[in-house]
């Protein structure tokens, strides 16, 4: 039988998306469900003097009207950050607390402080409008720059300040530092950015008075998590009583990692009211309170020899986690930025310190790549302003500077296990036609136009782990996941999985892993996930870790299936279990013909009585049934990595810049379904591409989101892309018996520099702000022929 | 309130619709033809289209009371006799899809391209398909899936 890893085996989850038989949570709808409406902060920072509902109260199809006060004297609790981080003097970290609905105090434009539930969304939109709340309006921080200095937002959070984070050796680098030839110095903002998925959050919850029992459908990349933190921190109710499902969800990318008010209050509320609800974000509402992303202002400096060779780095940097700090909001700048700071170099000695802070702006946390993306951009940026300065070819500078051997001890904290990072950049080297790129520079030229390209190289980390480290370092969880395989007496399979697909496609490729494990055919394979009532209790899906993290769980309760049918065949084939080796699907007695098929296994397993010749297929002590599951926990992060080469040309008449060709080589070590991956590679290099080129999230100086629609935030479309070329190296992943490593967030983590290096080579060496826009660009070429005419 | 006749995926529908329900509303709310996804409140984002006698619309800017006699196809009407339409099979096999969200409003889009361009290039593609937003694919593959299926639809 064909091993189907490794196979373009397209998805079986299409079908249902083609015809419009996906079942989003919006879709969903309970008899004699409410609407609800969610009243929310038009300031970014105020008292909350009086919340008059009287008015409202009364208006046509109100069910109920219910406020911060209710969930305070419901002892309702409210949001999390699920990592605990210590400043660099030991301290713990500062959070303010987070209700669900604001009692006092609103700190972003979108804080909701009140919900309206009515008989149908039209009345409890127009109710909504009549409930009239009094605010003190205070000064709002919106300035990363400035917040240390500005007014406190939190009572008791001095200079606005989570934590003041180090990773690495300060004297070390100083000594680094006094040796070096030349220091590189670089002032970058990594702009924030908000996810978008096309599914607008939502939330429909059920409530079942003869159970007690309540059930929320949402757009959630965790559910089992989500359930957890309502029950525990929120105290809606006991897990075992609340069931949380996520079914089709729409994309989330870092955005539906978080259990978010809504979902709290309408499934507390569902209760109380003794009625279901419905909640559908609106695309605006969405833009102001689903999580951002990145929002970094860093200092760079960059230490080397006149001959290129990095001797130490150090970044500086503050990071926003807007007005509250979320579940992935406090790791995100800290163990999921600083060990990544160094990139894919040799350098002797590093530091990375993070300043996080808050401000009156939607929450910032994890956001596709998650920190990574933030430490790439500097330090790919960086390493290119060094070859400028030094006069070196930028391909050149990272050579000289790669690890040859690995495992490769990276200078902050990670062991990477496996790579090939020379093999890797001249790969993309040649497919990109690096050596051409003069010629078609002089061609543009000809044109009129300018011409540059940019080169990153990258790793990442990711498939966080093994869960006593990550807990060291303040996670709330362990980061493991699980799996449980059930075969059906007549043999189909299903596979329970505790990640969640929201895109990834795992209910193909977990398929696949299974069908090879099992040697059953993938058609007879369902892969389940995504409800807290169907499977074991998982950790969802984020950071790249379904694979190699949840797929590995898969495998070994795979092998476990394989043990125990190995025991059974062998009484059921009268054979020692020594002698019985299993194949393609079937347990086959060495050198003999005698074979029983893993679905004849699967059968008897659950008929251990009298059967044919054989007594019981069972040997004595085993249980019946064919069910197995798995908690994989790994060694390690995996760590994927890549070279990524484009070329831009820019009018200097209009600043526009086209992207005009784009090269990624990538290493994910082993790939399950290539049509999967490119899928996922050309998604992230989208997203990528958008930061440096057309996304950025801008709030005013009073907190209000002026890019809150997407007549304002530029959003990529079909025509602002090229043909993307693809490519991959392969060092397989040690860590993990399928030798994979995530590559969802590869794209994403390697395309805002790789642009960025692109564009600033076009223009000189001009340095510019993300996002490259027209004006920017623009404005620029301008600067350029200013100086170039003051020179002459 | 008006009562409006309208023809749906080939089925006649008489109903009584307030003025102000989007088409979009009314066949997500009244008729649960849920395919039709809405992705935001400006127009912007492609998620609801759907064919208007023929001609792909974004549904959330027609009113239904306004589309008496209207011949109205939704992704779920794409299908004939349980087969999928040469674009759905197109967007299967080239994987131009992953959370399946823009991917009704993308196709209906990618329909009505066919109607007038046998033949798209990769550019015409690109550009008619501006008005549809993806978040996942990063496009490629959507081009893919167009070209593909209209290579099918010629032979």
């Amino acid at each position: 039988m064909a091993s189907l890893v490794g196979s373009r085996v397209e998805r079986k989850e299409d079908k249902r998306f083609l015809t419009g038989k996906g079942r989003y949570t919006s879709d969903i709808n309970i008899v004699n469900q409410t609407y609800a409406i969610f009243i929310r902060s038009p300031h970014a920072r105020a008292k909350i003097k009086k919340i008059d509902t009287s008015k409202a109260s009364k208006a046509p199809g109100v069910v109920d009207i219910l406020t911060g006060e209710h969930i305070a004297k419901d002892k309702i609790g409210g949001l999390i950050a699920g990592w605990a981080i210590r400043s660099e003097d030991g301290s713990e970290m500062k959070c303010p607390a987070n209700p669900p609905l604001a009692k006092d105090n609103v700190n972003f434009v979108g804080d909701p402080i009140a919900v309206v539930f009515a008989e149908t969304l039209d009345e409890a939109k127009a109710a909504a409008e009549l409930v009239k709340v009094d605010y003190k309006i205070l000064k709002a921080v919106t300035s990363l720059a400035d917040t240390m200095k500005s007014e406190t937002i939190h009572e008791g959070i001095d200079k606005n300040m989570c934590y003041d984070w180090l990773l690495g050796d300060r004297q070390k680098v100083k000594e680094a530092f006094d040796k070096a030839d030349k220091i590189i110095k670089l002032d970058i903002t990594n702009n924030r950015l908000i996810p978008n998925a096309m599914e607008p959050r939502a939330c429909v919850v059920d409530y079942n008075t003869a159970s007690e029992e309540i059930t929320c459908y949402t757009t959630s990349q965790n559910p089992h998590l989500s359930r957890l933190i309502m029950s525990a921190f929120g105290g809606v109710t006991p897990e075992n009583k609340l069931r949380v499902v996520a079914p089709d969800v729409g994309g989330g990318f870092g955005s539906k990692i978080n259990l978010y008010n809504e979902e709290i209050v309408c499934s507390w509320a569902a209760k109380k009211i003794e009625r279901p609800i419905k909640w559908v974000a609106e695309r605006t509402e969405s833009f102001l309170t689903d999580t951002h992303g990145r929002d970094h202002i860093t200092h760079a400096e960059l230490a080397v020899t006149n001959d290129g060779k990095f001797l130490g780095f150090k970044n500086e940097t503050i990071a926003n986690l807007g007005a509250y700090a979320r579940v992935f909001g406090t790791v995100t700048p800290t163990y999921l930025f600083g060990p990544c700071a160094t990139g894919v170099y040799v350098m002797p000695a590093a530091y990375t310190n993070v300043k996080a802070v808050y401000t009156n702006t939607a929450p910032v946390d994890a956001y596709r790549g998650a920190g990574r993306p933030e430490a790439t951009y500097t330090i790919e940026r960086i390493v290119d302003k060094a070859a400028i300065e030094l006069g070196m070819d930028p391909i050149e500078i990272r050579m000289k500077n790669f690890p040859t051997e690995f495992p490769f001890k990276q200078t902050l904290v990670h062991q990477v296990d496996s790579g090939d990072y020379v093999g890797g950049l001249n790969k993309a080297k040649e497919m990109s036609d690096y050596d051409g790129f003069a010629t078609r520079k002089k061609e543009s030229e000809s044109k009129g136009k300018l011409r540059g390209i940019g080169v990153t190289t990258y790793f990442e980390a990711c498939g966080i782990a093994p869960s006593p480290v990550v807990m060291m370092l303040g996670c709330g969880v362990g980061l493991w996941e699980s799996a449980e395989v059930r075969f059906n007496p007549t043999g189909q399979v299903t596979v329970y999985t505790g990640s969640h697909s929201h895109g990834q496609s795992h209910e193909t490729t977990f398929a696949q892993i299974a069908a090879d494990e099992l040697g059953v055919p993938i058609e007879n394979i369902d892969v389940v996930h995504g409800d807290t009532d169907k499977g074991t209790f998982g950790m969802g899906t984020y950071g790249s870790r379904s694979l190699a993290v949840g797929g590995i769980a898969i495998v070994n309760a795979c092998k476990k299936i394989v043990t125990k049918g190995k025991k059974i065949a062998a009484k059921m084939l009268e054979a020692s279990e020594e002698d019985v080796e299993f194949k393609d699907g079937e347990f086959v007695v060495s050198k003999s013909n005698k074979k029983k098929t893993i679905g004849e296994v699967a059968f008897a397993s659950y008929l251990p009585g009298v059967r044919d010749e054989v007594k019981s297929p069972l040997p004595e002590g085993e249980e019946p049934g064919l069910v197995e599951s798995s908690f994989f926990d790994p060694a390690n992060f995996s760590f994927p990595a890549g070279s990524h080469i484009c070329e831009v040309e820019i009018d200097p008449e209009t600043g526009e810049v086209k992207l005009d060709k784009y090269t990624a080589v990538d290493d994910f070590g082993t790939i399950v379904n290539p049509l999967i991956v490119e899928g996922q590679v050309h998604g992230g290099l989208a997203q990528g591409i958008g930061q440096a080129l057309y996304e950025n999230a801008q709030y005013d100086q009073t907190g209000q989101l002026i890019t809150a629609s997407y007549m304002d935030y530029t959003m990529p479309r079909a025509d602002n892309f090229p043909e993307f070329n693809i490519g991959y190296t392969c060092t397989k992943a040690t860590t993990n018996p399928l030798g994979v490593k995530g590559c969802g967030e590869a794209g994403t983590i390697a395309a805002t520099p790789t642009v960025m290096n692109a564009v600033i080579n076009a223009l000189g060496g001009r340095e510019i702000s993300l996002p490259a826009t027209a004006e920017k660009v623009w404005k620029a070429c301008k600067e350029n022929k200013k100086s170039k005419a003051e020179a002459a | 309130m008006k009562k409006v006749s309208l023809e749906i995926n080939g089925k006649k529908v008489t109903k009584e619709i307030p003025d102000h329900i989007t088409l979009s509303s009314f066949l997500r709310d009244t008729l649960n033809l849920t395919g039709t996804h809405i992705g935001c409140d400006t127009s912007q984002c492609g998620a609801c289209v759907v064919h208007v006698d023929g001609k792909s619309i974004k549904s959330c800017t027609a009113l239904a009371a306004d589309l008496e006699g209207s011949k109205i196809t939704t992704i779920e009407g794409l299908a004939k006799n349980g087969k999928m339409h040469p674009m759905q099979e197109a967007f299967k096999k080239t994987h131009g899809l992953q959370c399946g969200f823009c991917t009704p409003g993308m196709i209906m889009s990618a329909v009505d391209l066919l109607k007038s361009k046998k033949n798209p290039s990769d550019t015409e593609i690109r550009d008619w398909l501006e008005g549809n937003i993806c978040r996942c694919t990063g496009y490629q593959n959507i081009v893919a899936a167009v070209k593909e299926a209209a290579s099918k639809m010629k032979s």
